[in-house]
């Protein structure tokens, strides 16, 4: 009986996650809010290598933050790597050149030379190889 | 006079596992470091300056613009389908 009621309620939730699911089609998930905030405030940043880092010293909750999002990358990484036949590297540092151009004027990047930038309006500073991404 | 030790590790991501490349930089390794030792006796203090360098580019020689090239409209599908951690 109780059994039934889970089945019914699960059914149900999934027809409802189906059906939001379906004009939410090309909206994919957004950012925690705390990751949204961390971002557009500076404390994280884009780096080269296709992770997040952290600027500065940083709290514990913002290094905790970018260590969870790193591992969800990598797992991520490592999955398409493996389909297109190259290294996690290699994929993680496409993404990264993507990701830093994707940054918004406020948010903080990490320029060829190592430093973090903050990005303006201007097209940000990436290496050389990224010219194609 | 105190002296500091510093050690850098330039290693690159992907070590080179060419046969004899690994020995030979062994070597060189060995071979710095005796070096090393041999300027220590003498003036007592080995100085490290800071590289000037950013060790970061090193970590990626491997990858050439190719490769960025090949992968990069894979690589924004999946940022895009993952925006949550992007």
């Amino acid at each position: 009986m109780a059994q039934t009621f889970v089945n019914k309620s699960l059914f149900a939730f999934a027809a409802a996650a189906m059906a939001f699911g379906g004009f939410a089609g090309t909206a994919h998930a957004q950012r925690d809010p705390a990751y949204a905030a961390a971002r557009s405030a500076g404390q994280v940043g884009e780096k080269m290598d296709g992770y997040l880092g952290v600027v500065g010293t940083g709290t514990p909750a913002i290094q905790r933050i970018v260590k969870d999002i790193n591992i969800k990358r990598r797992a991520v990484y490592t999955q398409r790597a493996a389909a297109k036949k190259s290294t996690i590297e290699e994929y993680a540092f496409t993404s990264g050149c993507l990701a830093i151009a994707a940054t918004v004027p406020g948010e903080k990047y990490q320029a060829p030379d190592g430093s973090w930038q903050t990005r303006t309006n201007a097209p940000p500073m990436r290496d050389s190889r990224c010219a194609a991404a | 006079m105190t002296c500091h030790k510093l050690i850098l590790s330039t290693h690159a991501a992907k070590p080179l596992t060419d046969r004899g490349t690994r020995v030979d930089g062994f070597r060189s390794k060995l071979a710095g470091a005796a070096l090393m030792l041999g300027s220590t006796m003498f003036s007592g203090c080995v100085t490290v300056n800071a590289p000037s360098e950013p060790i970061v580019i090193e970590l990626n020689i491997n990858i050439t613009a190719e490769v960025v090239y090949r992968l990069a409209e894979d690589a924004g599908n999946t940022i895009e389908d993952n925006a949550d951690i992007f």
